[in-house]
């Protein structure tokens, strides 16, 4: 991982890229005069940022009385956050499979729906996109009282799958932007040779285009993942039986473990065990993040 | 965040039109094929984003306790209920107050990092990365992540607050800002992200003109770089507003609203009222209706305002 890094952070931001000329141009002495407070500040801001994490990974190790790792450094915390109810691996096992059926749904949802938005007329197309737009205006809550509802209605109460279909919808917005502008990128020539050559309008999606937004598709699904392993909201509506809870959940349960004594060390062993796909997901992809800010997906 | 706002730019112009005689089966075909591959978006779209829509309308409007289900209609009893709440007036107050203050603070930060990180050089790219790492973090597991750290008994601050007698949680101020810098903490290089971008758009040659005319670094500060980066303002203004109204995660895990209902969010208030305790769903959806009308009232107010601005 050091090395991996090491490599990735240098040239990932790079994208944002100011040209370096005006601050440049200072005379040595300028420089060193505003150069040794803001070297001091941005440490120091650095450290802040960083601190909270590192501290955590740390003392999840560290000894601390009234926690399972009394005594010498160990992994007991660890060992106490796989023992707890039904066992780390169960709510790993629902976290993975409520985040990778996300980020499947999102994908392919997006992906034909996006190819349809760039390369089609239809009637209804503007107001089936500005629909999915309005998706972000609506509160989360909002929606989930309803869905509780409707979820228990159609049999897929306490249903990991039901969990995974909510996040999707709650995606859309972004990823069917990202696809559009994805596909609308890609020159219309290509796809019409296939076309002519007698291709089917899914043959040149599968064949021709869908390599040509690869990017789109890495950028969608990592923000898919990443939304989905981490939400806390819609488990919390939606999910009652202990042994179907995902990791936030599991975790933020877990602190009120024993007659109200807070579990401080499987707290922390927690929290790393969350964070850690994330930010490894992140170091790796963090080009790609930068990028789904850089479509101007946001932009006002 | 308007719609219209978002629209990415139409399509190019299509290719020169077939002879007509085709013309219409052909776009008959065209348009089959389109809905077909737009169809899995329509029935997300339908069923799990427009129909829980119109049932939280008819939910708010009738009695629906959590476990029973609807018990009919009840208008207008569950608006009446939700205002008369007792803590529906100090929640508002709460979130409206915590919504300026992390806007403020988030939006002058993100600048200010920005400003910090913006060449390139490798040490600034490193700094730009240990600001976002934090954003990679689920917003739940830096509330957790918190929650330990300001603990009065494992946090690394445990012994300096038994020795000055203080807690981060304690009290309702202290509550409120603790919460403040965990989200100031997490989001920051988000908002330093989204600046950095609305940055770059800045054309180079304009700074260029300023430094001929003789303009200090305050003076390009104030006349150049903060009205071109109007447009960012504006989208991070709304989303920080709109995400700081709903707040949840962050006061359900460090807080639970309290001490004393202090901390209590208008989003924390529909859950409560909707799983726990009261388990009255009616009341809980007329709650979410009212966010949802407060908060396209206040992203209109919010877009015509920096439209108006942007005229000027």
């Amino acid at each position: 991982m050091p090395a991996m890094s090491a490599q990735t952070l240098p040239s990932s931001t790079r994208l944002i890229e100011v040209q370096p000329s005006r601050r440049a141009r200072r005379s040595p002495a300028a420089r060193i005069v505003f150069g040794i407070p803001y070297a001091v500040l941005t440490t120091a801001l650095a450290i802040m940022f960083l601190y909270p994490l590192i501290w955590t990974a740390v003392s999840s190790v560290a000894p601390r009385a009234g926690t399972s790792q009394p005594e010498g450094w160990g992994l007991g915390n660890y060992a106490a956050l796989a023992n707890y109810q039904a066992g780390i691996w169960v709510y790993l096992g629902n976290s993975t499979f409520v985040a990778l059926l996300t980020v499947l749904l999102t994908l392919v949802v997006s992906t034909l729906g996006g190819y349809a938005f760039a390369r089609f007329t239809f009637p209804g197309k503007n107001l089936l996109f500005l629909t999915v737009l309005a998706i972000l205006m609506v509160p989360y809550t909002t929606l989930l009282i309803p869905l509780y509802v409707i979820l228990n209605a159609v049999g897929l109460s306490n249903s990991l799958v039901g969990v995974a279909i909510v996040l999707t919808m709650f995606q859309l917005p972004f990823s069917m932007f990202m696809m559009r502008i994805s596909f609308e990128s890609v020159p219309r020539e290509l796809d019409e040779a296939a076309l002519v050559d007698g291709a089917t309008t899914f043959g040149a999606l599968r064949l021709v285009l869908l390599p040509a937004v690869k990017p789109g598709l890495i950028t969608v699904g990592m923000f898919a993942f990443l939304a989905a392993w981490n939400d806390f909201m819609a488990p919390l509506i939606l999910i009652t039986d202990t042994n179907r809870m995902t990791l936030p959940l599991a975790v933020s349960n877990l602190r009120v473990q024993v007659q109200g004594v807070i579990d401080y060390g499987a707290t922390e062993a927690g929290v790393v065990v969350l964070a850690l796909p994330c930010i490894v997901l992140f170091l790796v992809l963090q080009r790609h993040y930068v990028r789904g800010f850089m479509s101007g997906a946001f932009k006002g | 965040m308007s719609a219209e706002t978002l629209t990415p730019p139409t399509s190019p112009p299509t290719i020169p039109s077939p002879p007509p005689p085709h013309r219409s089966s052909r776009a008959r075909r065209e348009a089959v094929r389109g809905w077909l591959y737009a169809s899995p978006t329509t029935l997300f779209v339908v069923f799990v984003f427009l129909l829980p829509l119109l049932l939280v309308l008819q939910m708010s409007a009738s009695d629906w306790p959590l476990l029973s289900g609807n018990q009919g209609w009840n208008l207008p009893e569950n608006y009446v209920d939700a205002v008369d709440h007792r803590l529906f007036w100090d929640a508002i107050w709460f979130t409206v107050k915590y919504t300026v203050i992390t806007t403020i603070l988030l939006i002058g930060l993100g600048l200010g990092l920005a400003l910090l990180v913006q060449e390139s050089t490798r040490w600034k790219s490193l700094l730009r990365t240990s600001f976002l790492v934090p954003s990679a973090l689920g917003l739940a597991s830096a509330s957790l992540l918190f929650y330990v750290l300001y603990s009065p008994y494992a946090g690394p601050f445990a012994d300096l607050m038994q020795s000055w007698g203080f807690t981060f949680l304690g009290t309702p101020e202290g509550a409120l800002w603790s919460t403040v810098f965990l989200i100031v903490w997490r989001y920051a290089g988000f908002y330093m992200l989204l600046m950095l971008v609305g940055l770059q758009a800045i054309p180079d040659d304009v700074y260029e003109a300023a430094r001929i005319d003789g303009a200090s670094a305050w003076q390009t500060f104030r006349g150049i770089t903060l009205p071109l980066l109007r447009p960012t303002f504006a989208l991070t203004i709304v989303l920080c507003v709109t995400g700081s109204l709903l707040a949840f995660e962050q006061f359900y895990i460090l807080t639970k609203g309290g001490p004393d209902n202090s901390t209590m969010t208008i989003v924390q208030l529909i859950y409560n009222v909707a799983f726990q305790g009261q388990n009255n769903l009616g009341i809980a959806a007329a709650l979410s209706v009212i966010v949802l009308l407060a908060l396209i009232v206040i992203n209109m107010f919010q877009l015509r305002a920096f439209r108006r601005t942007d005229e000027d």
